[in-house]
């Protein structure tokens, strides 16, 4: 949130400094000689070339990299932030701070789906699916062969896929009830080894067949998918679930079926709507994912500040003679300092628009990976290079650039006239 | 050596200059040293001598599965086992569930298998004694202000006890060290509980252990005493899996994130970037420097000898600023490990990478000095002193 009315300050600081510096230049005398002298400026920026591109690449760099590491807390967010809806609820024992983590016995999972609220089917039956969550160690993909991570293994019964409108299987098919079949979110596939449709795989000391990938471009899309009661068979847990999740009538009907629900004494639970609880899921690591991004980003800026203010001064210098005329012949300050401002901004904003280019061409749709928070298994995301954040970019190549063609610019203006013509 | 003041004086010759220059090549540095750190501690993390002869032992099935407590007798009577241990997970967190507290119910001697941690001798006995009892790490009393004495209330995520209440209570018994300070693991943040306690309060785990500890009495054995292991429950319905410590860190570890690449990409871009930016200082000075140089020629210096003091220039340049760059990030770091102990994967910065960062600095030295120090060499007395 701080960061966000951060940018929307420097939107606005952006937006009029344009204004201001636009108008002045179009409508004041010292506006206009500002125009000619930004041009001639420009006009010799090839001479300086090799100058010029320093800032230029120097502040892609920074760009580059700081909106990388930014769309991958952005990704990450955005994954698990789809995963939930405002009009389905998660159930889970009190006290859990994760389906993984959450135990409700048989009785708990089915009283949950008779509470008020949930929609029904066209057969009239709640739509509320019972799942259970467990870890499973599967060999990774290009690893050596004792290479294993772990995924998130979900035991759904048939209800599962119309609480999730928008998961459907790509390749293969279903799995059948009460068979040891598997059907893989199509990350999971990406990440682990041998999860192929027609293959075996080995989960304990039992032997598993994928027969089908399923996609639903959240956070399911890590998950293996299997029978409940299969999975709950080999994990020795019983008939007891870890979460219940419904279909809300509507979003209004939350409160009331939540009220249902904690009122029960037979109950001991905890209800969120699933938006609430991805939200919830992803908040530290996407904040941790930021801070790195704009530390790392910080630095490599200071950086690129002190190489500009090194190449304008370097410019300025090459370029006081002909500024010294400027001044003699009745040129002011002013002009001269917005002029050498402009130059550098006008190079600032090319190395931005690189840089930001060069990220989206690099990482937007980059998939990478982590143990996410709340779950027990890889996660895979995409970075997700958005307009909003080409905008962060802007803005910080701008504020390099304003900062780095400020000093040479002032330097340039309190030239004394005398000595700068007469320098050789 | 003999020209070092001619070297310096070259140097600083346009003082703004170089020290804009400085302080980009120091942003550059600071940065190599804090990824470097980052990286070093995801490849160290586990990777110590106690850590090779403790092998951890664990469902085959994934970490969350449980396995029988009647295992510990069997694994104990294991050729070339000379201590086993087991704990369980606890999930707790103090006041807010966001402050997640690494800890786990143990048997008593977990503290013995782990030689890193010190623990009074009167601390060991009143945990001993007390039911309720819990160790905790320095870092972790500092944090909540606890003392010794203190009764606490904890959450765990978890495991809720025979009330159905999320709320546990426990009695600091004594406060656990870190017997290397520097690279001290996550020991001082620690919690550690019994696991009698723990079994007996909730109704979820019925006499059932996370996973089994064991130290081996010689380390080239370990492979051989994790086959015998797992053999002791193959084919049963709780398969195990054991790794040596080191093994199991490191596979964590590469869970979590590609460290490896994330950090490459970025010290790329820095790098790139620096290259750059010193190389465009060094072409200004020598050319600034033209007339100077021919005269230098002119009484005598020998081309060679003009290059290799071009060269020294470039180098001295990013030494200078790399050795205040890697400084500063051993203070961060530093400073990053006094606040918030092991429980960040960040290696001090020591030895491996000043020697990596110097290197780094002669390297990119030579090649930003490369170009200019050729045309210092090629310089042409006569047209250089002519202004041609």
């Amino acid at each position: 949130m701080f960061l966000h009315s951060m940018m929307l300050f420097f939107s606005a600081l952006v937006v009029l400094f344009v204004v201001v510096v636009g108008s002045w230049m179009l409508l004041t005398r010292q506006g206009h000689q500002a125009i000619s002298v930004t041009m001639v400026g420009i006009s010799t920026l090839r001479q300086r070339l090799g100058m010029s591109s320093v800032i230029v690449i120097g502040i892609a760099g920074v760009v580059a990299v700081l909106v990388a590491l930014l769309s991958m807390g952005d990704g990450y967010r955005e994954t698990l932030d789809k995963t939930g809806s405002a009009d389905t609820a998660i159930v889970m024992r009190g006290a859990s701070a994760s389906e993984v983590m959450s135990v409700l016995d048989h009785d708990s999972a089915t009283l949950i789906p008779q509470a008020a609220g949930i929609a029904r089917d066209a057969q009239g039956r709640p739509i509320a699916s019972p799942e259970l969550v467990v870890a499973a160690n599967l060999p990774i993909k290009g690893g050596s062969a004792d290479d294993e991570g772990s995924v998130q293994l979900r035991g759904v019964g048939e209800q599962a896929f119309a609480v999730r409108p928008n998961l459907k299987i790509v390749e293969g098919r279903n799995f059948k009830p009460g068979l040891r079949e598997l059907i893989v979110g199509k990350g999971a596939v990406r990440q682990f080894a041998g999860l192929e449709p027609g293959h075996d795989i080995r989960l304990g000391n039992q032997s598993w067949k994928v027969v089908g990938v399923f996609a639903s471009g959240d956070a399911m899309d890590s998950e293996v998918w299997g029978d409940a009661d299969v999975v709950a068979d080999t994990y020795r847990r019983g008939s007891s679930r870890a979460s219940v999740t419904v279909k809300l009538a509507d979003p209004q009907a939350f409160d009331a079926f939540k009220a249902a629900l904690e009122s029960n004494p037979q109950l001991k639970v905890d209800v969120s709507t699933t938006l609430d609880y991805f939200s919830k899921q992803s908040e530290d690591m996407s904040k941790f994912l930021t801070v790195i991004g704009i530390v790392v980003g910080a630095i490599m800026a200071i950086g690129a500040i002190f190489g500009a203010l090194n190449c304008m001064f370097a410019a300025v210098a090459a370029r006081a003679r002909e500024i010294a005329t400027l001044r003699a012949i009745g040129f002011r300050g002013m002009p001269v300092v917005v002029a050498v401002m402009l130059e550098t901004m006008l190079l600032a904003l090319i190395g931005g628009l690189i840089g930001g280019l060069l990220a989206w061409l690099l990482f937007n749709g980059y998939s990478a990976s982590t143990l996410a928070a709340g779950t027990v298994g890889k996660l895979s995301f995409e970075l997700r290079v958005s307009a909003q954040l080409l905008w962060v970019g802007l803005l910080w190549a701008l504020t390099i650039g304003f900062i780095g063609g400020l000093f040479p610019a002032v330097r340039a203006a309190r030239l004394p006239v005398t000595t700068a013509l007469r320098e050789l | 050596m003999k020209y070092f003041h001619l070297i310096w004086a070259a140097l600083f010759r346009r003082k703004a200059r170089t020290f804009l220059t400085l302080v980009s090549i120091i942003a550059a540095f600071l940065l190599f040293g804090m990824l470097d750190a980052v990286r070093a501690g995801f490849d160290q993390a586990g990777n110590s001598a106690n850590g090779a002869e403790r092998l951890q032992t664990g469902s085959k099935l994934s970490f969350i599965q449980t396995l029988p407590s009647s295992l510990e007798a069997r694994i104990a009577q294991v050729p070339g086992v000379k201590e086993v241990t087991y704990a369980n997970w606890f999930g707790g967190a103090y006041q807010d569930p966001h402050n997640q507290v690494f800890s786990f119910a143990v048997q008593p001697n977990y503290i013995d298998l782990y030689p890193e941690i010190e623990v009074s001798a009167e601390a060991r006995k009143r945990f001993d004694e007390t039911r309720t009892g819990a160790l905790v790490g320095e870092k972790l009393a500092e944090r909540f202000h606890w003392k010794v004495g203190d009764k606490i209330p904890m959450q765990s995520t978890i495991f809720p006890n025979r009330e159905g209440s999320k709320n546990w209570t426990f009695d600091i018994a004594g406060i656990m060290y870190s017997r290397d300070k520097k690279s001290g693991g996550f020991y001082d943040q620690m919690f550690l509980l019994h696991w009698k306690y723990f079994d007996e309060t909730t109704p979820y785990n019925q006499g059932d252990v996370g996973w089994y500890v064991t130290r081996v009495a010689d380390v080239n054995q370990a492979d051989r005493v994790a086959k015998a292991i797992d053999a002791i429950s193959a084919n049963s319905d709780h398969e195990t899996r054991t790794q040596t410590e080191a093994a199991a860190t490191a596979s964590w570890m590469k869970q979590l994130a590609d460290i490896g690449l994330i950090v490459t990409s970025i010290m790329g871009a820095v790098f790139f970037t620096l290259l750059l930016l010193s190389g465009n200082t060094m072409m200004q000075a020598v050319r600034e420097r033209t007339n100077e140089l021919a005269v230098l020629k002119t009484i005598g210096f020998s081309s060679h000898s003009v290059l290799a003091m071009v060269l020294a220039e470039s180098v001295l340049l990013l030494l200078l600023g790399g050795v205040l760059g890697l400084l500063l990030a051993m203070l961060i770091v530093g400073g990053v490990h006094a606040t918030m102990g092991g429980a960040v994967p960040m290696a001090p910065v020591d030895g491996g990478i000043w020697v990596h960062g110097l290197l780094l600095m002669i390297g990119v030295g030579l090649l930003v000095g490369a170009l200019p120090a050729m045309r210092a060499m090629r310089l042409n007395i006569v047209d250089a002193l002519a202004g041609r």
